[in-house]
């Protein structure tokens, strides 16, 4: 679903240059639940927001799948069609929820279809069973501060697949979360990755890192560590 | 994205930041509402002006007394180095193309009855005169058609006049005291309003020779003269300045004006005090612009990171910009049109305090005022949205 060959970015820090992303190789099949670990600064982020499109390597490879069956080189797009292919392909979780704070929660899951244009009552088709599913009957009305955090990045996770995509990448989603709610949260994914979709997670957290099938460790923008756990594997 | 769905978009970013879009409305409404009070006043002022110079009607030349070398100024009204007598007014009323003639004398005197005193406005004048300046008549008969240098004790009443005279008794057929002589009322003269500054509701009016009598003199205070086609006003002119210039001696020692070129110098002042209160009210509006500007621009950098979002979320750079200009076009309309009613009504409330001033904003005031709020808002928030679209989504997130 993913291929990543020899992509590199470097960032100007002061008169520093920083290397985020060092020869990134990277294969990644649809279905699969990857986190992406390391410091601070060791380009988890950069590699999370080129996979998802917001951002682009300075040279390099980068092959993305999506719904259909051909594979696209995203790196020579521009950036409207990659804001396209975002819309209809990729799901973003932020670690600060990113809601729109004068939009209720529905109206926030319902944004990305508002977007692309589609018309109300298929909306609304979509709208209900993620809705149900969330558990946000109760609180489909209301406005972000009135929601809990736990509360908040279900809303964003709700707004993040109502567009059915293949990918799902979440950076640090339970940063700002307490333990208890996120659990909730990570369950939540878990449940998406077993029902289809590719879910990559970049954390600092090492016990939400360890849940993953697929534990990648990046230092300086390099990949050290590519470890596929297939021993919890049914 | 639907445009349904765009518009909704916006109604609820504005409905739901109510302070913000509250504070932009007023901004923006004062702007407009500034240009079209300020352009409505003046209008009404300019329309109060030209309707009292066309009382007299534009078939009408005034000859003064005295000259005036350079054109365009005021005419001179007192002073003059020869009088025009009834004889010159005689001769005049001999040319061509002349209807009627009317010779005024004006001046002030105490009036008197049944112990009543009233200091009020005299005007000697023919019968001419209540025809050029459409004068009616709601009781009794005007001035008797008698030769013109002759005196008789008569006179007609303005409608006030004889209000505070008479009150509700019958004024026909009395006679008043007018400081040493005395005259009988023969007509009463219909609510007119004023005119050239002349407020007839007050005014006595008597024949021309007996008013000369009256004040001992000799010159008229103007004369007017009755044309009879206005294609031939200018060959008038010049021969009335003709004959005048013969029977003075050869010196040209008067004036001729017509209330057209009066009223076109006039009108000339005013359209430059009103294209001043318009240029008043621009500056208001742009000022307006101006904080519209401001708060367009940090609405907009205050909301990058939702920018990011819509962005990250697929919305193309386009789709961003239309989002926010939108908005501001939104706002903008909004305001102005709050603006353009509550100057309105501003307007309307002082046309009912002051009857003949007729406040009325002219249309192109509040076409002007809507175009350039929605300039504003287009442009200032074109400039700052194309700039937030165009971030990174990643930079714009942050």
């Amino acid at each position: 679903m993913i291929q990543v060959n020899k992509a590199n970015k470097t960032f100007q820090l002061g008169d520093q240059p920083v290397h985020a992303l060092n020869n990134i190789q990277l294969k990644i099949e649809a279905g699969e639940y990857l986190s992406i670990m390391g410091p601070s600064g060791s380009g988890k982020s950069t590699l999370l927001n080129m996979l998802g499109l917001l951002d682009v390597p300075d040279n390099g490879e980068y092959w993305l799948r999506g719904n259909n069956t051909t594979n696209l080189d995203t790196v020579p797009m521009d950036e409207e069609e990659r804001a396209r292919y975002r819309r209809d392909h990729i799901g973003f979780v932020f670690q600060s929820y990113h809601l729109i704070p004068r939009l209720t929660a529905a109206e926030n899951i319902e944004l990305p279809l508002v977007l692309a244009g589609i018309p109300p009552k298929e909306r609304k088709a979509r709208l209900d069973p993620i809705i149900k599913r969330l558990g946000l009957e109760q609180r489909a009305g209301h406005l972000p501060n009135q929601l809990s955090g736990g509360q908040r990045q279900r809303v964003a996770i709700g707004r993040a697949i109502i567009m059915r995509p293949k990918l799902l990448l979440a950076d640090e989603p339970t940063g700002n979360l307490d333990s208890h709610s996120g659990a909730e949260v990570v369950e939540l994914l878990e449940e998406l990755n077993v029902d289809g979709i590719t879910l990559i997670v970049v954390t600092h957290d090492s016990d939400l890192g360890a849940r993953a099938k697929r534990k990648i460790r990046m230092v300086d923008g390099e990949i050290v560590l590519d470890k596929v756990n297939s021993v919890e594997s049914e | 994205m639907r445009i349904q769905d765009q518009l909704l978009f916006n109604v609820r970013s504005l409905s739901r930041q109510r302070f913000r879009t509250l504070m932009q409305l007023i901004a923006m409404a004062i702007g407009v509402f500034s240009v079209v009070l300020l352009t409505g006043l003046g209008e009404g002022g300019r329309q109060f002006v030209v309707a009292e110079f066309s009382v007299l009607g534009n078939d009408i030349l005034i000859v003064l007394p005295g000259r005036k070398e350079t054109t365009g100024g005021m005419p001179p009204l007192t002073g003059g180095t020869r009088d025009i007598t009834l004889q010159d007014a005689q001769a005049l009323s001999r040319l061509r193309n002349v209807d009627g003639i009317a010779p005024l004398v004006v001046g002030k005197a105490e009036i008197s009855y049944a112990g009543r005193n009233r200091e009020s406005l005299i005007i000697g004048a023919t019968p001419d005169f209540l025809t050029m300046r459409h004068l009616e008549l709601q009781q009794g008969q005007g001035l008797p058609d008698i030769a013109i240098d002759q005196a008789r004790p008569v006179c007609i009443i303005g409608s006030e006049l004889k209000r505070e005279l008479f009150a509700a008794k019958s004024a026909l057929g009395q006679w008043l005291k007018l400081a040493g002589s005395r005259c009988r009322v023969v007509g009463i003269l219909a609510n007119s309003g004023t005119g050239l500054g002349f407020d007839m509701n007050n005014a006595l009016i008597i024949p021309v020779a007996s008013s000369m009598q009256l004040f001992d003199t000799q010159g008229l205070f103007r004369l007017m003269i009755d044309v009879h086609s206005l294609a031939g006003m200018k060959n008038l002119t010049q021969e009335v300045e003709r004959v005048m210039q013969e029977r003075h001696d050869g010196e040209l020692d008067i004036t001729v004006i017509t209330p057209a070129s009066l009223l076109s110098a006039f009108d000339d002042i005013l359209a430059v005090i009103t294209l001043a209160i318009s240029a008043i009210g621009g500056i208001s509006l742009f000022v307006a612009g101006v904080l519209i500007m401001n708060m367009t621009l940090i609405s907009v950098s205050q909301r990058t990171a939702e920018i990011g979002l819509l962005k990250a979320l697929g919305a193309s750079s386009k789709q961003v910009r239309i989002l926010f200009v939108s908005e501001a076009l939104l706002l903008c309309l909004v305001g102005s049109i709050l603006g353009i009613i509550s100057a309105e009504i501003l307007l309307g409330l002082a046309r009912q305090q002051f009857n003949d001033l007729q406040f009325i904003a002219p249309w192109w005031a509040s076409v002007f005022a809507l175009f350039v709020s929605l300039t504003c808002g287009l442009i200032f928030s074109w400039l700052p949205a194309k700039r937030a679209a165009n971030l990174p989504p990643v930079d714009a997130l942050r």
